[in-house]
């Protein structure tokens, strides 16, 4: 069967398509993921369904509910992005660090998330936001957390015809901020060994409200960590709770153990990058 | 079945025909004859296929050649201006910047989008924003230096054009 | 004492000058050609099914179907490259690495090939091709393969290098000893020992440019061949071998190499693009993916060594003992014989004993990486001579300057040294103000000894003056790093003309005589020598010329600054030729 190249021009006839081709269809956005799996031939398409024409899917928005961020804007777009790296410092610093200028050219965080890679940089990022995808389907408009869109390492709970529109960052609070840390051997173009991202929000007094804590790389998706931001909240980020929100992170990891990481190793290093965006995100709050 | 492609390359109106599922890379090369746009890996880690596909940057083995239609692409023959070399191809060679070369066509057109993002880059910011580019012979120290001699030079023309245009 | 001082103290007008480079322009421009950047006229597009099993035996290939598929112009399997290497180990370790026969040894391994029309073709058509396996127990690891207990890659594998020879075969390929004196004795003299194991993994030479030829073969039995390797030469009479050419019909170009280290000196996929090409009746390319890269052509050999080093309290080596594995993939090379003999090379010992051995590993086949095998023994050595010295709290130049082997030194690999640079290299570095520097923070300070061979082999240049007085200098050695500038340097002074007047290029292999490879250091070295006799030897038949038309003895005549001079005062009136 020969291979077809769709490039809609509007949501709803790329769903279309992608509801009703035969055989196999892929989204493709940057393509970073998927062109790479087509070379080793991991996977052969019969339809590819390229969604960078879709106008919808190319801006970045700021509305009532948050940043809306197009499944198609490169993450490159993102680090030129004033307010939202205002907003967000953390999302955009995860998106800046996937691969080279030449990744962030094409690649897209809403690939990052469907690509369902466990040491994926920015989904640490947005679930640590609080992020969900808005995803298109021939059932219409549904709206997800972030962290139930990866099941397992490269698969997702996306239905057959679903394509994620856009990423929706919700609105942002007065005095918050978030951060993102990853361990690599290199300091560019490698994959997080363990990565960590913490997102909060400070009270009176500089006491922290409300928080969310994520890792990335210690199991097979990134995950929230509830009982590490409830560490948190409360404290004014002091040795003891910073050394909780360590321990909490610990008990939550459940890594490989491999030749990039040991399991000791990866949770060791989990605690530290935790420990160290709390404090970043703290200062970036008004944290004193 | 192939597609038929219209685009912009190195500033021409050029029309080629490649497979839904071919690489710009492998289009650029074996069907347009750019044999500058080199292939060292196919998968996005060494930038030896680095174009810039309207304007950004890219590896031209993670783009297909359909996704071209209606674009611009610029690959390294197009850089020098006829027989004058651009800045950046004449440090290379004053600079000993390269050896085998098979690299030396995406540095350049890295180094190209990376001084008109940042025209005064430091040497950290060169050496992260050439990230993307592997050299298995230079050692990189090379590359670095003549990418700072080059912002040195463009920064001087452009400012005598500024200046020259203000007094007009 | 060292060489520098035989050589008479010359001035150089462009030796020593930083020219650009000749090939420069070309590179910045995109213009330079490299292996995958040339196409023939009605070429194919050339494909390699590989194993996907460390060790299996192929129990049968079934190409019927990948033939019929339309657009296919030929398949080939084993069976189409038959063994013509009439006993030469070498060429038939090329020859079954090419193309597996009866066994697959790495996952990896090619098994057979297609070339068609395009390569949507030519992937279809790999699929049609049905293999049937029968997978064996594989091992990987060198200190594994070594164990007798270990599946056996070969059945026939005996060891060589042992006597009496073993009786059943293993995967220790080769033993080879080095060394002289008595180690038990020299032990028994030390003050301290250190005994040591280290592990080496196997690296890629990671050339950025993959693998990559245009292979044709005419009816008629000729046949030309577009290559990025580190040796045309070499590459036109193996492939002419494997294939049953005739080595003067087949004509070798090189195209400009995008890096080698070694890894570009070997044959990976060429006998099986001309196989393709002969059976097709057309050209066909054949280019490598990186990934085809990885598993299938020549990483370095993965390593174990022991190491057992006895000093005195003064820092003197008393005996140094090595056993060297080195994992050559499932082929013997030479691998592990020149770990021995490098091992120790750097020292004056009176005992030493080296013993390498060659494992057979089901990986793909190690080929030569910058001085191939003697970083892994040197790692060994220098990191115990590092604990030696620290042991007797000796400074590590200082134990290393106190035990360098000099001039009329045993190597321990048998010759005696003639000047060795290796003393008064450490002395300087030693006085180098880098070694007093202060540290900073997170900055350490390191040094350690190697030791490699150089060595000349055949060169064939040649020389050509055009009538405008530019000067084409033809050289069969590849230029891996810039040694046509090298060169054209060369030729400029001998003939004391300016560099711009000079263009070196690679000749092909029809136009110059046999070129041993860019390797072992060889390549300026060797080619220089070829292209300065060139040189003296135009320059002869220059002033034989001049002195025709002078019409006076050819002892009047001198060459300087590119022109014959009349000497003498009776020939004042001639003007320089
Ligand atoms: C050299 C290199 C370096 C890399 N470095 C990093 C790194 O440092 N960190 C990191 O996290 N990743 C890295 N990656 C992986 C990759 O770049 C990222 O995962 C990237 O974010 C993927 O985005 P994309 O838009 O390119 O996805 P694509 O390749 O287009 O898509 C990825 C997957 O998601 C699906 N998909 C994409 N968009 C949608 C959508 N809107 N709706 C539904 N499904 C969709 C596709 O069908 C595909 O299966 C690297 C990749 C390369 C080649
Ligand atoms: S060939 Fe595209 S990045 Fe290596
Ligand atoms: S010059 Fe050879 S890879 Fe860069």
């Amino acid at each position: 069967m020969p291979v077809l190249y769709e490039s809609p021009q509007t949501t709803p006839e790329a769903v279309a398509l992608l509801s009703k081709s035969k055989g196999k269809v892929h989204v493709l956005a940057g393509g970073s993921d998927l062109l790479v799996r087509m070379k080793g031939g991991y996977i052969e398409p019969d339809v590819i369904v390229d969604i960078k024409r879709i106008k919808s899917m190319n801006v970045i928005k700021k509305t009532a509910d948050g940043f809306l961020i197009g499944a198609a804007v490169s993450c490159a777009r993102l680090g030129e992005h004033a307010a939202l790296k205002k907003a967000w410092p953390g999302i955009v610093e995860a998106a800046n660090l996937i691969g080279s200028d030449q990744i962030q050219g094409r690649c897209t965080i809403a690939g990052n998330l469907c690509n369902a890679s466990p040491a994926a940089d920015s989904v640490p990022a947005m679930i640590a936001a609080g992020a969900s995808a808005i995803i298109q389907g021939p059932r219409g408009e549904r709206q997800v957390a972030v962290e139930k869109i990866a099941k397992s390492p490269g698969v997702t709970t996306l239905k057959k015809g679903e394509v994620v529109e856009a990423i929706l960052l919700p609105p942002k609070q007065k005095k918050s901020s978030d951060a993102y840390l990853r361990f690599t051997p290199r300091t560019e173009m490698d994959i997080a060994v363990v990565s960590a991202a913490v997102s909060l929000t400070l009270g009176a007094k500089g006491v922290i409200e409300d928080a969310r804590v994520s890792l990335g790389a210690v199991a097979p998706k990134a995950l929230l960590v509830k009982p590490a931001a409830k560490a948190i909240i409360g404290s004014t980020l002091d040795d003891e709770a910073l050394e909780k929100l360590a321990a909490a992170c610990a008990a939550a990891c459940d890594p490989i153990d491999d030749k990039r990481g040991t399991i000791h190793f990866r949770t060791k290093v989990a605690q530290v990058l935790a420990k160290r965006a709390a404090k970043i995100a703290w200062q970036r709050a008004g944290g004193k | 079945m192939s597609l038929v492609v219209n685009s912009t390359i190195n500033g021409d109106p050029i029309e080629f025909s490649c497979e839904p599922d071919e690489t710009l890379m492998d289009a650029l090369r074996n069907r347009v004859g750019l044999k500058g746009v080199k292939e060292g890996c196919g998968t996005g880690d060494c930038g030896a296929c680095s174009i810039r596909l309207d304007g950004a940057l890219v590896c031209s083995c993670l783009v297909l050649g359909a996704e071209a239609e209606g674009r611009s692409v610029e690959t390294v023959e197009g850089m020098s201006d006829g027989p004058k070399l651009h800045v950046l191809q004449s440090k290379f060679l004053e600079h000993a910047a390269l050896q085998c070369g098979v690299c030396t066509p995406g540095f350049l057109i890295a180094a190209q989008a990376l001084l008109e993002k940042n025209p005064t880059p430091t040497e950290e910011e060169i050496r992260y924003g050439l990230a993307g580019n592997l050299c298995r012979c230079t050692g990189y120290d090379k590359i670095v230096r003549a990418v700072q001699d080059a912002a040195k030079v463009m920064n001087k023309s452009s400012k005598r054009k500024k200046t020259s245009g203000g007094k007009k | 004492m060292n060489a520098e001082n035989k050589m008479p103290k010359q001035v150089f007008r462009s030796v020593g000058t930083r020219p650009v480079r000749p090939d420069g322009v070309d590179k910045v421009t995109g213009r330079a050609r490299y292996g995958a950047d040339y196409d023939m006229p009605g070429q194919l597009v050339g494909r390699i099914l590989r194993s996907p099993h460390a060790h299996a035996t192929i129990k049968k290939i079934d190409i019927s179907k990948a033939e019929q598929l339309p657009g296919v112009k030929a398949v080939v399997t084993s069976k189409d490259l038959p063994d013509l290497t009439d006993g030469n180990e070498d060429l038939q370790a090329i020859l079954e690495n090419c193309m597996a026969r009866k066994k697959a040894y790495y996952d990896g391994h090619a098994v057979a090939a297609v070339a068609a029309v395009d390569a949507k073709t030519a992937k279809a058509a790999l699929k049609l091709i049905e293999v049937e396996y029968k997978v064996h127990k594989h091992v990987t690891d060198v200190d594994k393969a070594a164990d007798p207990k270990a599946p056996v890659l070969r059945k026939d594998c005996i060891t060589e290098g042992v006597s009496p020879a073993p009786t059943k075969a293993s995967n220790i390929a080769l033993q080879s000893e080095f060394g002289h004196g008595n180690v038990t004795k020299g032990f028994k003299q030390a003050d301290h020992i250190v005994t040591r194991n280290f592990r080496t993994e196997q690296t890629h030479q990671g050339y950025i440019e993959p693998h990559a030829c245009v292979a044709s073969i005419s009816p008629d039995g000729t046949g030309e061949m577009w290559v990025c390797t580190q040796g045309h030469f070499v590459f036109r009479q193996q492939c002419a071998q494997l294939l049953g050419l005739d080595m003067a019909k087949l004509r070798v170009t090189s195209s400009e190499i995008g890096g080698g280290f070694g890894g570009k000196t070997h044959l990976w996929v060429e006998p099986v693009a001309m196989a393709l090409s002969r059976k097709a009746n057309l050209p066909v390319k054949l280019v490598m993916t990186r990934d085809e890269v990885f598993r299938a052509s020549g990483p370095t050999s993965a390593t174990s060594i022991d190491i057992k080093i006895g000093i005195t309290k003064d820092g003197t080596i008393t005996a140094g003992e090595a056993t060297l594995r080195y994992a050559s993939g499932p082929w013997k090379g030479s691998w592990a014989a020149l770990g021995a003999m490098t091992a120790f090379a750097c020292y004056d010992l009176e005992n030493v004993k080296t013993t390498g051995l060659e494992v057979l590993v089901n990986r793909p086949k190690t080929t030569a990486y910058r001085a191939p095998s003697a970083p892994m023994a040197a790692f060994a050595v220098e990191s115990v001579i590092d604990e030696l010295a620290a042991k007797i709290d000796m400074d590590p130049v200082q134990i290393r300057i106190k035990n360098a082997a000099s001039e009329g030194t045993k190597s321990s690999y048998g010759p005696v040294y003639g000047p060795i640079g290796i003393g008064p290299t450490l002395e300087a570095a030693a006085n180098h103000p880098h070694m007093s520097a202060k540290l900073k923070k997170n900055q350490g300070r390191g040094m350690a000894c190697g030791f490699w061979f150089n060595f000349g082999g055949q060169s064939s240049t040649h020389i050509n003056i055009d009538i405008d007085g530019s000067v084409t200098l033809t050289v069969g050695t590849i230029d891996v790093g810039g040694a046509r500038a090298s060169l054209s340097l060369v030729v400029a002074e001998e003939f004391g003309i300016d560099y711009e007047q000079v263009k070196t290029v690679i000749g092909d292999t029809s136009s110059l005589g046999y070129n041993e490879m860019t390797d072992g250091s060889r390549g300026t070295f060797a080619s220089s020598m070829s292209a300065i006799a060139s040189v003296r030897k135009a320059i002869d038949e220059m002033i034989k010329r001049a002195a025709m038309m002078w019409d006076i003895p050819a002892d009047q005549i001198e060459w300087r600054e590119g022109h014959a001079h009349a000497t003498g005062k009776s020939n004042a009136n001639l003007a320089p030729l």
